[in-house]
């Protein structure tokens, strides 16, 4: 079953004063020049799909310049009939969040029922950057689905900054011993178990998902890889710290642990971060986020909503293509796409045998539907 | 704030020192003291001051007592040999509202956290240790919260008390009673399977 949204609509909610959208069941393509408001047409299915902003923390900031709220409505399409969300923030009163008009008591009662996946260019730092960015991508898609990993991993962060306290009082205070330690080493020992266990277990379950949607987009003789690297992968955690007792001391922190893992991203064994084109990386990106899709999928039980965010430049017109016939081939459900070129988008399109429709936005803050005939299937 | 007296003034900045208490709600309190008799007042401020000077630890339990051994550690009635480790007074009142425990108490006061300062040494764990060491203790129940600082002092305790040899249990986590499972979060309905024990044990009380 796919999450289905028939119906949205906006109202100062970022850019937009007022919007009234129908959506199409399988592709929306939204086109148009920069600033007229498609990425935040995406964000507000994000908000209603999981209660806050792609891109943005603080609710505040979406209420649309000048006013005081934004109110977000989305009507889904389910087998009981219809069920109407409704997601408004008001400056300085707390977000209310409602379905079929009724409160929810908890925000994560809603979060996961209906499932969204966005992918944008801002997606590139888990390329570009530092290892924490990826850490929290992977601990992100664990632990929305398993609680206890959740908690083992917040223990785990907890014992960490408890302990580190402990390592720089012994510098400044001078003594100290392994001794004093050795609670929060046990605790860590615990809890690291659990998070490498997750860790390892999840991505040898995305690996290959990756790896065949990078296939399916590229078609080109290249091969990717990811590669999970923990200190925990040779020496359990508590011979970790027992061994590094004495650099851990002087470092007045804790040197190796799972805050410490990196998944690397290879290209014909090479790290992608380096030898990958522009393409190449953005291609990896879609690829890993459609692999979040499929595990998405298979834990709610629901096709979520694919959101795909002007990625399309720096991917050659073939790989646009091979994208596209994947995404409405039955494997994926709803799909929005935000594009400022729509005749790529049009002739990318051409022929596929999709449902397709367009909206086109202008700085008038119109928005035009124009349906593409369904062409005849091949 | 400013009022038209210093006396004023200084009660309701003292009564805002109180935890949860602001200086609005302080200047309700101060407002409402004013407007009592003099010997009402004069009742509480002495309770006050007799709470301050008067209430001391017991020797034992480290709770808190008006004479040096407390009513609890004093009672004949009570199991001797049993000794439930706690966090504070509040937890000590929580479990005697249970009725379910004839045993002895002990007050950390506290848990340990290093990120707010607080370190083996700050907490009554010597006083524990020497009671245990007299002998008279068969069994320490460890009854802290479930955090991860309460699991870490308790995991600190147990590697105290093992050189004593004293039996060392720590109580059940599991759903509540009267409860339905389906509203019980996940972790402690997990937890709760994991520790199952055999139902002849649990209908027995």
């Amino acid at each position: 079953m796919k999450v289905r949204f028939r119906r949205l609509s906006l109202f100062q909610f970022r850019n937009h004063a007022e919007a009234d959208l129908e959506l199409g069941p399988e592709i929306n393509c939204f086109t148009g020049p920069n600033g007229t408001g498609k990425t935040n047409l995406l964000d507000a299915v994000h908000y209603l799909s999981l209660c806050k902003s792609y891109f943005d923390a603080t609710d505040q900031h979406a209420v649309r310049h000048g006013e005081e709220q934004f109110l977000l409505k989305g009507e889904l399409e389910e087998p009981d009939g219809p069920v109407e969300l409704a997601c408004s923030v008001r400056k300085e009163h707390r977000k209310v969040f409602q379905r079929d008009r009724k409160e929810y008591e908890r925000l994560s009662d809603h979060i996961g029922r209906w499932p969204a996946v966005m992918i944008t260019p801002y997606d590139g730092q888990l390329i570009l950057e530092g290892s924490e960015v990826r850490r929290r991508f992977v601990d992100g898609l664990i632990a929305q689905f398993d609680r206890g990993y959740l908690d083992a991993l917040m223990r785990y962060n907890r014992a960490l900054k408890h302990r580190n306290v402990l390592l720089k009082r012994f510098a400044e205070q001078g003594g100290g011993s392994l001794e004093a330690l050795e609670p929060w080493d046990e605790q860590l020992a615990a809890h690291a178990a659990t998070v490498h266990r997750g860790r390892r277990a999840f991505l040898a379950e995305l690996t290959p998902l990756v790896l065949e949607h990078y296939q399916g987009i590229s078609s080109g003789p290249e091969s990717v890889g990811l590669e999970y690297r923990s200190a925990l992968d040779q020496e359990p955690m508590d011979s970790l710290l027992r061994r590094l007792w004495d650099r851990d001391r002087s470092a007045q922190y804790t040197t190796e642990g799972v805050h410490r893992d990196d998944l690397h991203f290879l290209l014909d064994g090479l790290p992608l971060k380096r030898f990958g084109s522009q393409g190449q990386q953005k291609t990896f990106l879609i690829a890993l986020k459609l692999a979040q899709f499929d595990l998405t999928a298979a834990r709610t039980g629901r096709k979520p909503v694919l959101m795909l965010d002007d990625i399309f430049d720096k991917i050659d017109p073939l790989r646009m293509r091979h994208l596209l016939r994947l995404l409405g081939g039955g494997r994926f459900g709803q799909v929005l796409i935000t594009d400022t070129d729509a005749g790529r988008l049009h002739q990318a399109l051409d022929g596929l045998p999709h449902d397709v429709r367009f909206f086109h936005l202008d700085h008038a803050q119109t928005i035009r539907m124009e349906a593409v005939e369904r062409a005849e299937a091949l | 704030m400013s009022t038209s007296s210093a006396l004023l003034e200084n009660a309701v900045e003292q009564l805002a020192t109180l935890p949860g208490i602001g200086r609005r709600t302080a200047m309700r309190m101060a407002l409402d003291l004013l407007r009592r008799d003099l010997a009402s007042v004069q009742r509480f401020s002495e309770s006050v001051r007799r709470l301050r000077e008067e209430v001391r630890y017991c020797g034992e339990c480290c709770n808190i007592s008006d004479q040096d051994l407390c009513g609890i550690c004093a009672s004949p009635a009570r199991d001797h040999g049993l000794v439930c480790v706690v966090e504070d007074v509040r937890d000590v009142v929580a479990i005697e509202n249970t009725h379910q425990y004839k045993g002895l108490y002990h007050v950390l006061g506290g848990v340990i956290s290093p990120m707010d300062g607080v370190g083996p040494e700050d907490l009554r764990i010597a006083r524990l240790l020497e009671r245990v060491g007299s002998g008279m203790v068969r069994e320490v129940v460890l009854a802290l919260g479930a955090t991860l600082e309460g699991d870490t002092t308790c995991f600190y305790l147990h590697r105290r008390l093992r050189e004593h040899g004293v039996a060392v249990s720590q109580i059940a986590r599991g759903i509540s009673i009267g409860g339905d499972l389906e509203h019980v979060d996940e972790l402690t309905l997990g937890r709760s399977i994991a520790d199952r024990k055999p139902y002849e044990q649990s209908v027995k009380r």
